[in-house]
């Protein structure tokens, strides 16, 4: 005979049916940023370890000087040894001619490395994870040993895309924290809206000796329903989205290109989206009527 | 004014909405417990206003209002709840829930102050029985007539036991013989010791009865000379 029902009809008020929508846009858009994030921190993270983690050592070719293999192979040498008596360096591995060769060729063409052509000494150098090797003191140590050896730590280059990275990063944020705001100011104005469509009701509620709780308890279950509902549905869409991307990315394998694949953490943070939504939206409902209610007579 | 405490106690309050007229002017009297008043005047004298800032609906634009003993000016937010359902309301325009059935909506004063669902479901329907719409238990309002509608209104302000009962034109959409019953039943309910003020505009009624009648005139309230 009696059936539990909200006093107000929210769910027949014309914004129950556009704010899941709307709800469920900024949650898809909300998880793309913030999945985006996640990924460049994994990669800035992995790129960090990189420019501590490793050296390139490259000798010039004497030029004007006979250009004699030995000559060359006699200051490789030089510093090889150099290298290997410095603690702290674990790896120490000259490229052979044949790689160093094979590299040059995108640049100068097939068949155009020939003998004739001076070709520079490089060495690779690993670093040990817990050495605080000081690349300028190294740098400088080399080049008066060998002269026309030159220390690169990939310093300059990894530090632009970190920095890159980095705003990239920021960005998504700034995205993630935008998209809650407009989910707020949203809400806030579906639930004036609501408040003016059964302002008749609400007064009467309040007349009656409702408390104000007990109203704003109906615009926050509602709110939190609608939520839900959106924030699934742009939750669906996001991983859709993603999972879409991470096979293309498989495709693709750019070494640049950080591959969008996900920790099972991360994967939870993502889940936590449109629950955040719903609770943003549950809460903002409850504020807003209480702030409306308490300058009833 | 005696020693009883009075149900309301006006002291030269006035009342105007935003920046129109004063609707109301020096109205200063008191209610004792168990008191049936008519508060007669034509349309337009005030009726509804005064009504109004009785059951908290409007604050006045000066003077001091006290219900129960207490002045309402100074009264916290949170205390006014626990105050209201102490007064049952018939509105003029009933304010009957659309989307609500006729047990609905008289259960809401019950459900508002958490009541418990077992002891709403026995109170209501004997409530509804009492007004005698045994039969539109699960209709909704768009469906009773106006004289049913009224009932239902009458069920809801009074499901709560009210210490005070404010009813405006509440024969104003029925014929005589129910006007009659109406009044028979708040009558009932004041010997139950319900404080009742009948705000109406039709001179023929109160004059079947024999309660004081507090006169509205342009805004201006004339007292019954003390019996
Ligand atoms: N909400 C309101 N805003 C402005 N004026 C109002 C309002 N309600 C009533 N009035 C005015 O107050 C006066 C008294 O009205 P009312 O209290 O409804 O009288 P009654 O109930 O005796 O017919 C009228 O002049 C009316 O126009
Ligand atoms: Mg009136």
């Amino acid at each position: 005979m009696f059936r539990q029902r909200s006093d107000l009809p929210l769910e027949h008020d014309p914004s129950s049916r556009f704010l899941p929508w709307l709800i469920a846009l900024m949650v898809y858009l909300a998880v793309l940023a913030l999945a985006s994030a996640l990924t460049l921190g994994d990669a800035i993270g992995r790129w960090n370890q990189e420019l501590t983690g490793a050296l390139t050592v490259q000798i010039a070719p004497l030029t004007g000087a006979d250009g004699g293999a030995a000559e060359s192979r006699a200051r490789r040498d030089k510093a090889l040894a150099l290298l290997r008596g410095t603690p702290g360096l674990v790896r120490v591995e000259p490229l052979d001619e044949e790689r160093i060769a094979a590299l040059l060729e995108p640049w100068l063409g097939p068949g155009n490395v020939g003998a004739g052509l001076p070709l520079p000494q490089i060495i690779d150098v690993e670093i040990a994870a817990d050495a605080d090797i000081d690349v300028a003191a190294l740098s400088a140590r080399l080049s008066t040993a060998v002269p026309g050896a030159t220390v690169d730590d990939h310093g300059e280059w990894l530090h632009d895309l970190v920095t890159l990275a980095r705003s990239i990063e920021l960005a998504a944020a700034a995205a993630v924290l935008l998209i809650g705001l407009t989910a707020v100011i949203t809400v806030v104005f579906v639930t004036r809206t609501g408040l003016a469509v059964h302002h008749q009701v609400i007064e009467m509620l309040h007349l009656i000796g409702a408390r104000d709780s007990y109203v704003a308890k109906q615009f926050q279950f509602h709110a939190l329903a609608l939520g839900l509902r959106g924030g699934l549905l742009g939750l669906a869409l996001a991983v859709i989205t993603l999972v879409a991307i991470g096979l293309v990315g498989r495709e693709v394998e750019a070494v640049l290109m950080p591959r969008l694949s996900l920790s099972a953490g991360q994967w939870i943070v993502i889940a936590l989206v449109p629950v955040t939504a719903a609770a943003i939206a549950m809460i903002t409902a409850r504020v807003t009527v209480l702030r409306a209610l308490a300058k009833m007579p | 004014m005696g020693n009883v405490e009075s149900v309301v106690r006006f002291e030269n309050v006035g009342l105007r909405y935003g920046a129109g007229p004063e609707v109301l002017h020096d109205i200063t009297f008191a209610l004792e417990p168990g008191s049936f008043h008519f508060l007669a005047g034509v349309s337009g004298a005030g009726k509804s206003s005064l009504l109004k800032l009785m059951y908290l609906g409007h604050r006045p634009t000066r003077g001091l209002i006290s219900l129960f003993g207490r002045d309402i000016a100074t009264m916290p937010h949170e205390e006014m709840p626990v105050l209201r359902r102490r007064i049952g309301v018939v509105f003029q325009d009933f304010r009957l829930v659309d989307h609500l059935s006729t047990l609905d909506n008289v259960a809401l004063p019950l459900r508002v102050a958490g009541a418990p669902e077992e002891e709403v479901r026995d109170n209501v329907v004997e409530m509804v029985r009492w007004v005698g719409l045994a039969d539109q238990l699960r209709a909704r309002p768009h469906t009773l007539s106006g004289g049913q509608k009224q009932r239902a209104a009458i069920a809801r302000a009074v499901i709560n036991r009210p210490s005070l009962l404010l009813a405006d034109e509440p024969t104003g959409n029925v014929d005589d013989k129910i006007a009659m019953r109406l009044l028979y039943l708040f009558e009932e309910l004041n010997k139950l010791g319900t404080t009742i003020v009948i705000a109406t505009h039709n001179e023929a009624l109160i004059d079947r009865f024999n309660h004081p009648q507090l006169r509205l005139e342009g805004g201006v309230l004339t007292v019954p000379r003390p019996v």
